[in-house]
């Protein structure tokens, strides 16, 4: 997001689902669509389904996509930047980048050119374990489109240096002018359904809704105006560094709202210290989680299906959710209860009694919400920037140019991953979602999905399970510098040699625990997909 | 060439094969060895001669020896007598069933007299796996003409000039066919040579495939030429591997010859062909079942339109056509149109090809001109009935197909002609049935072809066929109820109405045929509980006439299920609640006492 | 688009160039029967049940996939049409249980009506023993029960699994009356490429396929649609959330293939069609609790949201404002995480507010 928005002016999905109709050639990196997004995913195969169209796809996992596509390149977890750097390195090389369109709209060329030069395709081969020859074919498919897209996803944002590899993903579709048509875009998919919402919302340390800093004064007079109360003016800290100022004993109150730290923050062990360490805990849920174990007040909360209001999906589009069924006992709305706290504690607030008119205060301090009306709402999805009540909404950004009049391009060097494999901790513990489950499983797993996942298991490749002498579904040991977990083996060729691969739903078995707090110094993600482990067969 | 001073023409058939041709072709090698007449005479396998009945079959030229039912311990005779001495042995002539002489001279056999060998003039006079003796008899000549002479408009003039029409069973004109497809827009069209010969019996397709495959690919060459296709695709089934082998040995060839591939003889015309294995499956013969198997799905038909000339093969403009269509075609260039169209009736032209089948003295393939009689194929080329037994009907069209009677007997064959009277062309299965022949059972077999080769999509077809198949068993099981038969009718009725594709539209016709010509047979199954041809084992009932029972105890001895029962010397009687209607008892009867019925 | 004129059941109706005869039709408020027909799928002609009568044209067509050409003539309902109707009905009941009263489709079944409609209680073909009951049930699986013996084969699931999952995990097999809808020969639907985003169940026409978790949460009658959001990935798809009216639980979560709204053009995958029961999971919180030493007890919302208040104050008074920090959650609603950062930055004074965005 960080990088998204410091490169082309706004962090978000800059196409629709629609655009990928048009799309001439799709490259997807860090995306195990199909598992993750299935409903795009399954929009990504239709098009391929239909022909002429190349489709390229990037994973260290091979993913069910990799199967469809004209071009798999299976890089080594953590290279993405380098292997990126690579296609454009011969994009350059060979003449395919759209001068005209850098020369009209973007800052910073002869930087990326100067920086692009030393990755070529053999230097990239030693690094990535990728042949140059797939390198070429890909930068020579995404670069002759006419109109290409980029999808990724948490395997490029979760790492140490994610904002790089986000800027790099950038660079990359500014060179070859992949922007503002049909089937063109920088396209990182939300994982959760609201995660583009929360950050539209302003509950990000930095900004306010609609993505005004909070350091600039044209933001703090707009809030004077609004809220009637001054806006700090210093950025807050981010969760993960919430997490670490609440270790140290820095922050002493904690309000926790539909959040189980204890199973999806990284190094679980330091979770478990710092949230003990509260003066006083608050969380609002819908379960008794990991989390409200360890807090002083627990408030119930309506679960989806059990309140109105809004989401904003991956692709910008605003969309009502309504309230299907009663909540249970006296769970009450998250909404209800934080207007029930912020008035105990002197908030006036009169204006907002419901989802609709506080929907209503959103629109009036973020002008990409200002035209979006729970009336129009009603006929459909809008997508933002909507400033007006006329305004159609739009499906895909930067038709007519760039925020900030020029984007730049921000060249980035590739740097090796704090975690990287020694001699103690030979293998790379990748981390993420499978198809069945969700985040921590609180949800999935007191529904369906849960009866048939019902427990963690650890994706080991055949040479690998071969050398440690274990078959499959037997019990392995996995060690990080932080902790070990154990589950079942499950051998399969999906993860490479060297490369061990752990849903991290489930809270018994955390695979937070492997993780490390780390986090990227620009978006502050911490780096789930590189963890130094090693493995040991249990008896 | 060499010069050879005889040729010994083996066939190599599927029938002929089977019947032990390869080693009559090896001891053949061997004995001219043994001689030193192996610079002499050429040894040749070849296709089919049609009459598969009596193969193996081995023809000497140049005088045109037809031997039948040769042996490998037969040839060392043939090699020292006829090839060595120049003496015909007569003991291995064709004996002529009417007549039962001996025939020396492949020209003289009745069988061949009245047939008007076109597609199959090759078949069985050509090495089929040698390219040179195609071209020999003016192969490739045709496709010559097209690309140097004619343009694709002229050649699918042409094509309608001559009358063809497709020969797989529709009978649809071939060049308003190319002519559709042709006149499609689109860059990339196809032509499809359908060999999914599926009819119980059938095997044209088969024959002419392993017997001059070079035809099938000259045909469709121009095909693809007249109207812009580049590619073709052969789809054949995968029970021919005979007939895949020689069209792979054909297809290396040709392109080896700069007759297949790009740039053909310099014209700029480019042509490749594939050949694509179907797994057996009756309905990939519907011409969008198969393309649908082509493109790697499931074999089911889909509703037209959108017609494959239209919207094909991976949604191209696309031509099906089948064997025995295509093999047709060199042979209308080379002769010209007007010459094909000189044989026939007013609207069907050329010859048919037909698998005879059944109860006939001479069965094998056969090829004859339109408006032919059903008499003259059955009492002439076949000989007749076997053991003189009585005429009963044919069968034409195979499951799709329907029956024909005594009435029709001097019905000159053709599209029309068969079609008013009940029946089909079809792809050309001919089976002929007698007095011995139960018209229920018939229909019986044939129904529970088309349910068990019904792609199940859809419910007429797949339903409906189910539900005619358990009324006919019940009918021959004896336990027909009368409404059955207006049952029988209404189902076949909608059922052709209402299916999607040809194989539900035609399944009832064995059904409704049979109604129509021996419906008293249906009745007498339902109402007396018999059958009168004696083949329905429920119906069946042995008895023993105490007139002629001797006494002899054979009967009870062979019984086994001891259900006789009698003193030595005297009449012996059968239990019929116990009798399973096996026939030993009759077998066995030295005076012929059983008596069935 | 171009527009086409012709005839049906005598009313002169216009329809666009490329329109079925069953399109044009409905587009003109004429109505035939259909089964292997779904709205959002590719047209088969497999149940013949749209068979239509065309003036010049000798064969019965189906109207679900003959397209309208100009000046044709369409009849809907001669005797002959209404004949073969009845006849393919009744064939198909010749194998198909008649257990309605405990069916999982009962009320939303499209046999049913069709049967309804042309008058047909039974088959006059049927006989003793004919009724499938060669399938055994199969529901290995969580999420969705195969009762094969119920199938009508319309290929509905085949289409929706090929052109909207985009998995084709499941085809015809066998032939004749031995034809069935399976996963590749060998392999139960457990292990083949089905990934259970339930598609297939909710196109089925009949009760051959239905929701493990739907049984016996009400009658399609009891039934009340609300139109949603799905809670879980970033896609947004729209579900229709079906309440039962009785009980106020729900029974079921669908999609709409012809809703103008939805994102997902009615798609979904298995999290958002299946995984809905926590909702009503027995382990919901229900009041709040305040702790008491390592346990909790119950409270009063007024006691719980007084302490809350008391605390925080406590803590912005006694360390700061920056003392405090503020989880926000992408699962919440706007209108939440709108309200969430202004009780962190406007009430309490800290900009220390995020939410699981990296996560």
């Amino acid at each position: 997001m960080t990088g998204l928005g410091e490169t082309l002016g706004s962090g978000a999905m800059t196409n629709d689902f629609e655009s990928i109709k048009s799309a001439d050639t799709i490259l997807i990196i860090g995306s195990n669509t199909t598992e993750n997004h299935p409903v795009i995913g399954s929009f990504i195969k239709e098009r391929k389904r239909k022909g002429n169209c190349t489709l390229i796809v990037c994973d260290p996992r091979k993913i069910e996509m990799a199967k469809y596509a004209d071009v798999y390149i299976r890089q080594k977890s953590g290279s993405d930047v380098v292997l990126l750097n690579g296609l454009m390195h011969v994009i350059l090389r060979e003449n395919l980048y759209a001068s005209d369109f850098i020369e009209k709209n973007v800052n910073n060329f002869e930087k990326l050119k100067e920086t692009m030069s030393k990755y070529t395709p053999q230097y990239v081969s030693e690094i990535t374990g990728v042949s140059p020859e797939l390198i070429e074919d890909a930068a020579r498919a995404y670069a002759k489109g006419p109109n290409s897209a980029i999808f990724y996803t948490m395997g490029i944002t979760q790492h140490l240096n994610g904002t790089d590899n986000v800027r790099t993903v950038a660079n990359l579709a500014l060179l070859c002018g992949m922007l503002g048509r049909p089937g063109t875009g920088v396209n990182p998919l939300r994982g959760q359904n609201n995660v583009q919402g929360a950050c539209d919302t302003g509950c990000l340390p930095e900004v306010i809704p609609g993505y005004q800093k909070v350091t600039l004064p044209a933001t703090q007079q707009k809030v004077k105006e609004l809220w009637g109360s001054d806006l700090p003016a210093t950025p807050g800290l981010s969760v993960v560094e919430m997490m670490h100022a609440a270790g140290e004993g820095k922050i002493k109150g904690m309000y926790i709202m539909g959040e189980n730290s204890m199973v999806t923050e990284p190094d679980s062990d330091h979770v478990r210290h710092a949230l003990k360490k509260l003066d006083f805990l608050v969380v609002q849920d819908i379960f008794l989680t990991e989390t409200a174990e360890f807090a002083h007040v627990v408030l119930p909360a309506a679960s989806w299906g059990e309140k109105d209001g809004t989401f904003t999906n991956t692709c910008r589009a605003v969309q009502r959710v309504r309230k299907a069924v009663d909540s249970p006992g006296e769970a009450r709305p998250d909404w209800e209860i934080l207007l029930a706290v912020g008035k105990r504690l002197g908030a006036s607030w009169n204006d907002m009694n419901s989802p609709e008119t506080i929907f209503n205060a959103i629109g009036r301090i973020a002008p990409a919400y200002a035209g979006i009306t729970y009336a129009r709402l009603e006929g459909g999805a809008l997508p933002w920037p909507c400033p007006t009540c006329e305004h159609p909404g739009t499906p895909i950004l930067y038709t007519t140019g760039f925020p900030r009049g020029k984007a730049d391009f921000s060249p980035c060097d590739w740097v090796k991953p704090d975690e990287w494999p020694t001699e103690e901790y030979p293998f790379i513990a990748t981390t993420g979602r499978i198809l069945y489950h969700y985040h921590s499983g609180s949800m999935t797993r007191r529904s369906s999905t849960g009866e048939f996942i019902k427990e963690m298991y650890i994706e080991v490749n055949p040479a690998d399970a071969t050398a440690l002498n274990v078959k499959d579904g037997e019990q392995i040991k996995v060690t990080s510098r932080r902790g070990e977990v154990s589950g079942s083996v499950k051998i399969t060729d999906r993860v490479p040699a060297g490369t061990v691969f752990l849903p991290f739903h489930f809270s018994e078995t955390s695979a937070n625990i492997l993780t490390s707090a780390k986090i990227d110094p620009y978006s502050k993600t911490p780096g789930f997909k590189v963890n130094a482990v090693k493995l040991e067969k249990t008896v | 060439m060499a010069l050879y001073r005889a040729h010994v023409l083996i066939c190599h058939g599927t029938g002929c094969a089977s019947g032990g041709a390869p080693k009559v072709l090896e001891a053949f090698k061997e004995e001219l060895a043994k001689k030193g007449l192996e610079k002499e005479i050429l040894v040749i396998a070849t296709g089919c001669h049609g009459m598969c009945e009596f193969g193996p079959i081995v023809v000497v030229y140049p005088e045109g020896t037809f031997y039948s039912q040769v042996k490998p311990s037969d040839v060392a005779e043939i090699v020292e007598e006829h090839l060595y001495k120049g003496r015909i042995v007569t003991r291995l002539l064709y004996k002529e069933p009417l007549s039962a002489q001996k025939v020396c001279h492949y020209k003289d056999i009745p069988f061949y007299g009245k047939q008007h060998r076109i597609v199959l003039s090759n078949c069985g006079y050509i090495n089929p796996d040698n390219i040179d003796e195609y071209i020999s008899r003016d192969g490739y000549q045709a496709l010559g003409k097209c690309l140097v002479e004619m343009t694709p408009a002229a050649v699918i003039d042409e094509m309608k000039k001559s009358g063809l029409r497709g020969r797989g069973g529709g009978g649809f004109p071939t060049g308003m066919k190319w002519g559709f497809c042709a006149a499609s827009p689109g860059d990339k069209k196809y032509v499809i040579c359908n060999a999914d010969e599926g009819d119980p019996g059938a095997f044209m397709d088969r024959s002419i495939l392993e017997g001059d495959p070079h035809a099938v690919i000259e045909g469709m060459m121009i095909g693809g030429y007249a109207m812009g296709a580049d590619e073709g695709y052969i789809y054949c089934r995968a029970e021919y591997p005979l007939a895949i082998k020689r069209l792979q040995t054909a297809i290396k060839n040709a392109t080896e010859y700069g007759l297949l591939g790009e740039d053909i003889l310099g014209t700029g015309f480019n042509f490749t062909l594939h050949i694509k294995e179907g797994a057996g499956a009756f309905v990939c013969g519907e011409e969008t079942a198969l393309m649908a198997s082509i493109e790697g799905q499931r074999g089911m038909p889909r509703a037209r339109p959108p017609f494959p000339a239209v919207k094909g093969l991976w949604g191209k403009p696309t031509n099906i056509n089948n064997v025995e269509t295509w093999a047709n075609v060199p042979r209308i260039i080379v002769q010209g149109a007007e010459c094909f169209a000189a044989m026939g009736t007013e609207k069907s032209k050329g010859t048919k090809v037909f698998a005879l089948t059944g109860k006939v003295k001479n069965t094998g393939l056969v090829e004859v001109p339109m408006g032919i009689t059903i008499r003259e194929i059955v009492f002439e080329i076949g000989g007749g009935i076997i053991g003189d037994k009585k005429f009963k009907a044919v069968q034409i069209g195979g499951p799709s197909g329907g029956c024909l009677v005594d009435e029709h007997l001097d019905l000159a064959v053709d599209y029309e002609s068969l079609t008013a009277a009940g029946a089909i062309m079809g792809s050309g299965g001919l089976v002929v049935l007698d007095e011995g022949n139960c018209m229920v059972d018939t229909a019986k077999f044939f129904l529970e072809f088309t349910q068990r080769e019904s792609c199940g999509k859809c419910v007429p077809c797949r339903e409906g066929t189910k539900k005619m198949l358990d009324i006919l068993t019940r009918i021959t099981e004896g336990k027909g109820v009368p409404e059955d038969i207006d049952r029988l009718l209404y189902l076949g009725n909608q059922i052709k109405d209402a299916s999607l594709c040809a194989l539900g539209g035609t399944a009832p016709n064995p059904v409704l045929t049979t109604l129509k010509y021996f419906r008293h047979e249906y009745e007498a199954h339902i109402f007396d509980k018999k059958c009168p041809a004696g083949v329905c084992q429920s119906l069946l009932r042995y008895s023993i006439n105490t007139e002629k029972c001797i006494g002899c105890t054979k009967c009870a001895r062979n019984c086994p299920v001891s259900c006789i029962s009698g003193k030595v010397k005297e009449p012996h009687v059968i239990d019929q609640d116990k009798c399973i209607k096996c026939g030993a008892c009759m077998d066995n009867c030295p005076v012929g006492a059983v008596v069935k019925g | 688009m171009a527009s086409i004129k012709a005839i049906i059941n005598g009313k002169s109706i216009t329809a666009e160039s490329g329109m079925t005869i069953l399109q044009a039709a409905r587009a003109n408020g004429i109505h035939i029967p259909t089964l292997c027909d779904h709205p959002a799928l590719s047209p088969f002609g497999a149940c013949r049940i749209c068979l239509v009568e065309a003036e010049k044209n000798p064969k019965l067509l189906t109207s679900c996939t003959t397209p309208i050409t100009e000046g044709m003539i369409v009849h809907t309902n001669t005797p002959r049409v209404i004949e073969a109707r009845k006849a393919v009905l009744e064939l198909i009941l010749v194998r198909h249980p008649l257990e309605c009263f405990s069916c999982a489709s009962n009320g939303k079944c499209e046999l049913q009506d069709v049967a309804y409609e042309l008058g047909v209680k039974d088959s006059r073909f049927a006989d003793p023993g004919d009724t499938n009951t060669s399938h055994k049930l199969e529901d290995a699986n969580p999420f969705y029960v195969r009762d094969l013996n119920k199938c009508i084969l319309c290929g509905r699931c085949v289409r929706v699994c090929e052109e909207h999952a985009i998995y084709h995990a499941i085809d015809f097999q066998g032939r004749g009356i031995h034809t069935s809808i399976q996963p590749p020969v060998g392999s139960p639907i457990e292990e083949s490429d089905c990934v259970f985003c339930g598609q297939c169940v909710q196109v089925c026409p009949v009760g051959a396929l239905f929701e493990k978790t739907a049984a016996g949460q009400g009658r399609p009658w009891d039934l009340e649609k609300v139109k949603t959001v799905c809670s879980y990935c970033g896609v947004g798809c729209e579900l229709e959330v079906n309440v039962n009216k009785k009980t106020g639980k729900i029974a079921n979560v669908t999609t709409n293939y012809s809703s103008p709204t939805a994102l997902n053009k009615g798609r979904s995958c298995v999290k958002g069609r299946f995984a809905w029961q926590f909702v009503h999971s027995e382990d919901r919180l229900t009041t709040p609790l305040i702790r008491e030493g390592d346990t909790f007890r119950k409270a009063s919302w007024d006691e719980a949201l007084s302490l809350v208040a008391e605390k925080l104050g406590e803590v912005k008074t006694k360390h700061g404002s920056d003392a405090l920090g503020f989880f926000s959650s992408a699962r919440c609603t706007n209108e939440e995480n709108y309200l969430m950062q202004r009780l962190a930055r406007e009430v309490m004074g800290t900009n220390n507010v995020d939410h699981c965005a990296h996560l």
